[in-house]
């Protein structure tokens, strides 16, 4: 029980960190608005412009996902600053639960992201974006969106723990999430890409959740429900393997 | 030695990172309500020894036993007794000083509300509260320190660690922390505190250790260490361009033993009859003509006792 309130007083620092470090909250607010713009009506022309639906509803979906990816490098790089400043220390000298720390980095960044998705989804909605499949769907697809990113902030809490240094940590996370938020069906339709690239796109963790999202708010997705289980599953998948691993690192810092 | 009596006993603990060992069969001893000093140059090994006594590090060998506790075999339950300040500081910039402490104390298992009333009388008693609802970021690296002590006192613990708690402060901020130390220790709060500095752990420290190259190589209390060292030293210092004539004439008072001193440019001898060779000296000086700028007298400090058995090094390493 103890190591529930221990989480809980560690979610709250790190929210506090979240919101009250200037650079951390543009890099969570802004950033994502302004991809949300750029790609509406930079792409919006060219890649949704003959299309029956309009590009803010195929395209949102897409850049929840990709702002939950980015966010979750985050964990990693505040992972690896927080070892750095001795703050890991001070609180592994303290008689609290060793995965209280990491809880409570990774359920601190799943908040920063429930706030992302509302604020996206407000600017979607005066860009045109409408819960075509109606609200309770749309808010299932928030969580499973939220849920996503919180097992791939696992994966960034490893690499941070190995890497131990917050820039690098920044430049190694770009590394592993453009690859799976481009050679998906974040931007364009996967059928689109070489053969060989399909394969990779159509398995990924990525294009199943954009795919269950497009499926719970516009619809029209060929076997829809179908990505629901499969994103389901990568997170499961993720964190069974990646959760041991970063509580074991934990542990092991020296 | 029972461990009963000991606060702290550590036997002959190793530590080793791949090939290199950063601890080499270190044994060190405290006793209850007594401030113990680990001094050593960069990278000796004391940070490493803390960490190996505060569990957040797994010795390759040895035992350590703090307050009567395996630290090795019961981690947890040790961490309920110690206090540990580190070398960084390690405050959030972004909580405010009663943000931290509250949170600490809530991590410790208190109740909001003993938590808030713990957090209040340390702000005070570590003169904090006027600044206690301002973002760290806001604070002076003395208060900081002060923050992260507070923070370290706040299970009440019989054992406190001390990381350096007084590297990179300013000589006031420096004694205001020593107050604070001593004040712990009115309480009767064992400390073990590491430090560069031979002044703080001759003006805190009970017993002293010195440690280098991860081996302890000396320990007594101040007055011993400088004991044994022996003999008292006169300290000439000269013009430079009399340098070279004043170093030859005290040659021949004290043979090779009068060395120049690289940095200081002070010139110094050993001696075993004290004022009557400091007489020799100024008789000699004025024979010569030579004006001296300074001639004292003094016991061994413990700079002398680092220098002699650490073979001076101090400056040339980095971690």
């Amino acid at each position: 029980m103890s190591g529930i309130s221990n989480t809980a007083q560690i979610v709250k620092r790190n929210v506090k960190r979240n919101f009250r470090i200037p650079q951390l909250l543009v890099f969570s607010s802004i950033q994502p608005v302004i991809f949300l713009l750029l790609f509406n009506f930079v792409f919006g022309g060219a890649v949704g412009g003959g299309g029956e639906v309009k590009y803010i509803n195929f395209l949102l979906p897409g850049i929840l996902a990709q702002t939950a990816l980015f966010g979750a490098i985050q964990t990693g790089v505040g992972l690896a600053e927080d070892l750095n400043k001795g703050v890991i220390d001070r609180l592994r000298s303290l008689p609290i639960a060793r995965y209280a720390v990491l809880a409570g980095r990774t359920l601190a960044d799943s908040v920063r992201n429930i706030f992302v998705i509302i604020l996206m989804s407000c600017v979607g909605f005066l860009l045109g974006f409408r819960f075509h499949q109606g609200f309770i769907n749309f808010a299932f697809a928030a969580l499973l969106v939220v849920v996503f990113a919180y097992a791939f902030s696992w994966v960034s809490a490893v690499i941070g723990l190995l890497l131990k240094d917050s820039e690098t940590v920044q430049v190694a996370g770009f590394l592993w999430v453009f690859p799976l938020v481009f050679a998906s069906s974040v931007f364009v339709p996967v059928q689109t890409m070489p053969s060989w690239l399909q394969v990779f796109a159509r398995n990924q963790p990525v294009t199943q959740v954009v795919n269950a999202v497009r499926h719970l708010t516009e619809g029209g997705v060929a076997d829809g429900s179908q990505y629901i289980w499969r994103t389901l599953l990568w997170v499961a998948g993720l964190m069974v393997v990646f959760a041991p691993i970063a509580v074991w690192r934990y542990r092991k810092i020296q | 030695m029972a461990s009963k009596n000991l606060s702290i006993d550590v036997d002959n603990v190793v530590m080793k990172f791949g090939h290199f060992t950063a601890l080499d069969g270190v044994s060190l001893k405290a006793s209850y309500g007594k401030v113990t000093g680990l001094l050593g140059p960069n990278g000796a090994g004391k940070t490493t020894l803390i960490k190996v006594m505060t569990t957040l590090l797994k010795p390759s060998q040895g035992q350590v036993v703090v307050d009567g506790i395996n630290v090795l075999l019961h981690d947890k339950e040790a961490r309920k007794h110690i206090g540990l300040a580190g070398q960084f500081a390690a405050v959030d910039e972004f909580l405010t000083g009663r943000e931290t402490l509250v949170m600490v104390a809530r991590l410790y298992g208190m109740p909001k509300k003993q938590a808030e009333e713990k957090a209040s009388e340390l702000l005070d008693k570590l003169g904090l509260s006027d600044a206690a609802d301002r973002q760290t970021k806001t604070y002076s690296g003395g208060m900081r320190r002060r923050l992260d002590l507070g923070a370290s006192l706040v299970a009440t613990p019989k054992v406190l660690f001390l990381d350096e708690p007084t590297t990179g402060l300013d000589p006031r901020t420096r004694l205001q922390l020593w107050d604070i130390i001593r004040d712990l220790v009115r309480q009767g709060v064992t400390i073990l505190l590491t430090t560069q500095y031979l002044e703080e752990a001759d003006a805190l420290c009970d017993y002293i250790y010195v440690i280098d190259k991860g081996k302890m190589i000396i320990e007594g209390t101040s007055e011993d260490l400088k004991k044994s060292l022996g003999q008292d030293i006169i300290e000439l210092k000269v013009a430079d361009s009399n340098l070279d004539k004043a170093h030859k004439m005290l040659k021949k008072l004290a043979g090779d033993d009068a060395v120049v001193d690289d940095l200081t440019r002070r010139i110094r001898i050993h001696t075993e009859s004290g004022s009557e060779d400091l007489l020799k000296v100024a008789n000699e000086l004025k024979k010569a003509n030579i004006k001296a700028e300074e001639l004292s007298l003094h016991r061994p400090t413990l700079d002398d006792v680092f220098l002699a058995v650490t073979g001076n090094h101090a400056e040339d390493t980095d971690k």
